[in-house]
């Protein structure tokens, strides 16, 4: 069985436009944009995929920051940042095509974020089990 | 110039299977704008891997979707395989690769006759849901499941198929092909359906991959893009090559779709005469600790499982980035210009899922 090799960058959020840049200019796709809660961090990653190697760029955040939006150089990012704008309650600054909170519709605000049942998932006895 | 009207389209609507609300801003008859919105059955699934024990687990991903269920739960099961650098079984391999293929058939067959159904084409409609049914029978002998399998697990698949019933299965496909070519032959060259989709919702090449479109749609528009080309499972042993087609309308996204029929059947083919004998499972021990993106090529393109685990039996995070939601930046540019009667087909041809979307 194959087992695909995959790279995670870690990067201050200030170089994201930048780093970006250098895979667009690469010709990567844009395979992703996901996120979620880890304890009180924030962590988005960037897929991106050029002749089938998977390249991940990683940025970690608190729920106050604005994050620049990559639309300008991937406009498909635009549904992705909708959707963790919605979910997590993350700012995009900067996106060509903003829905405004209204992409899904949700019942309560931001639902993703501070949900997590930290006593469940991080429950120290239940290793090994 | 005429004077600018909003339309809600959806998310009742004869063409949807599942609902999505599309507002779209009109200039007499012409989309000018469609704005998305999503979130009627949105059920948390993702939040769900935080409170069950990331063996069970499968069961729930595989519940993402009620068409593609089978590769969903292949795509979770390698993400925590390869976390775990879990090897399993060559046989199991092969017989994911059997029932995503059959996942792809039914998957296809059935939006094929969707799409005839919304031309108001009632007969092929009923041509394409009965030969789905000879998938569906197969997969229900096999597994137990018609559109829930319930067959794969971490480490491998809980039930093996005979060889005999691999032979009798291969004789029983052998024998439809030539009605999937006849209903095939319809929908490329039947004339109304060439009307009503040749030119329509013309999506480029270079916009496909500006807008990250996956599957047919990124396949109708000329672009090779197809995961099952990483090589994942059994498929680095089988000779592949994605269906691509240029056009990027609605008829070149039918096409891919019909020419995918075929293309399932012969790996089918190959993956049984190529079965290895052995084990289905190996014993899986521990919780995985890491990280992984899984990628696997459903009927609507590819997804991406990520998955996430500390070394307890709750996985921290599970992501789901479906095909639907990489196609819909492409199907918002498809609208913008089209005329309001040409909406339906448009947004059928990317064949939505918005149960995997919404998650």
């Amino acid at each position: 069985m194959t087992i695909e090799k995959q790279t995670t960058v870690v990067i201050p959020v200030d170089l994201l436009l930048d780093e970006v840049k250098k895979m667009h200019d690469a010709k990567y796709r844009l395979v992703q944009v996901g996120c979620g809660q880890f304890k009180d961090q924030i962590e988005i990653n960037y897929s991106f995929e050029r002749d089938l190697v998977f390249s991940n760029l990683r940025i970690t955040i608190d729920k106050e920051t604005q994050v620049p939006s990559v639309t300008d150089l991937y406009h498909a990012a635009f549904v992705y940042e909708n959707e963790i704008h919605d979910l997590f309650g993350i700012g995009f600054f900067g996106i060509s095509l903003d829905y405004q909170g209204t992409f899904i519709r949700t019942k309560d605000k931001h639902p993703f974020y501070n949900t997590i049942n930290k006593e469940d998932s991080l429950r120290p006895e239940e290793e090994g089990s | 110039m005429g004077r600018e009207i909003v339309i809600p389209f959806g998310p009742q609507h004869p063409v949807l299977p599942e609902p999505i609300h599309l507002d779209l801003v009109l200039e007499d008859e012409m989309v000018k704008e469609a704005i998305p919105s999503i979130g009627y059955i949105h059920r948390g699934l993702e939040k769900l891997v935080e409170k069950r024990d990331f063996k069970n687990y499968v069961y729930i991903a595989e519940r993402i979707c009620g068409i593609c269920s089978f590769i969903h739960s292949v795509s979770y099961c390698q993400g925590i395989e390869n976390i775990m650098e879990i090897t399993i079984p060559d046989r199991a391999a092969y017989l994911r690769v059997i029932w995503s293929e059959y996942s792809r058939l039914h998957s296809h067959l059935l939006w094929l006759g969707l799409f005839a159904d919304a031309m108001g084409f009632e007969n092929l409609f009923m041509t394409a849901w009965r030969l789905r049914e000879h998938m569906l029978n197969d997969m229900e002998e096999t597994t137990g499941g018609r559109v829930i399998q319930g067959s794969c697990k971490v480490g491998g698949v809980r039930c093996d198929i005979s060889n005999d019933k691999l032979a009798s299965m291969s004789a029983g496909l052998t024998a439809i092909e030539p009605e999937l070519s006849e209903m095939a032959g319809v929908f490329l060259e039947d004339e109304t359906i060439d009307m009503r989709t040749r030119g329509v919702g013309v999506l480029s090449k270079d916009s496909a991959w500006d807008l990250g479109a996956v599957g047919p749609v990124a396949r109708g528009s000329g672009i090779a893009l197809d995961a099952r080309m990483t090589g994942y499972g059994a498929y680095e042993h089988l000779d592949f090559s994605p269906v691509v087609i240029s056009g990027g309308d609605c008829y070149a996204r039918c096409r891919v779709r019909v020419e995918e029929l075929f293309t399932s059947l012969d790996l089918i083919g190959q993956a049984i005469t190529m079965m290895p004998d052995g084990d289905i499972e190996v014993p899986v021990r521990g919780n995985p600790s890491g990280e992984f993106f899984s990628r696997t090529e459903q009927p609507r393109g590819e997804v991406v499982h990520y998955i996430r685990g500390n070394g307890t039996k709750n996985l921290l995070r599970h992501r789901v980035r479906t095909p639907t939601t990489a196609n819909i930046p492409g199907l918002v540019q498809m609208l913008a210009g089209c005329e309001l009667a040409n909406v339906p087909v448009i947004v059928l041809s990317i064949d939505p899922c918005i149960g995997c979307a919404e998650r």
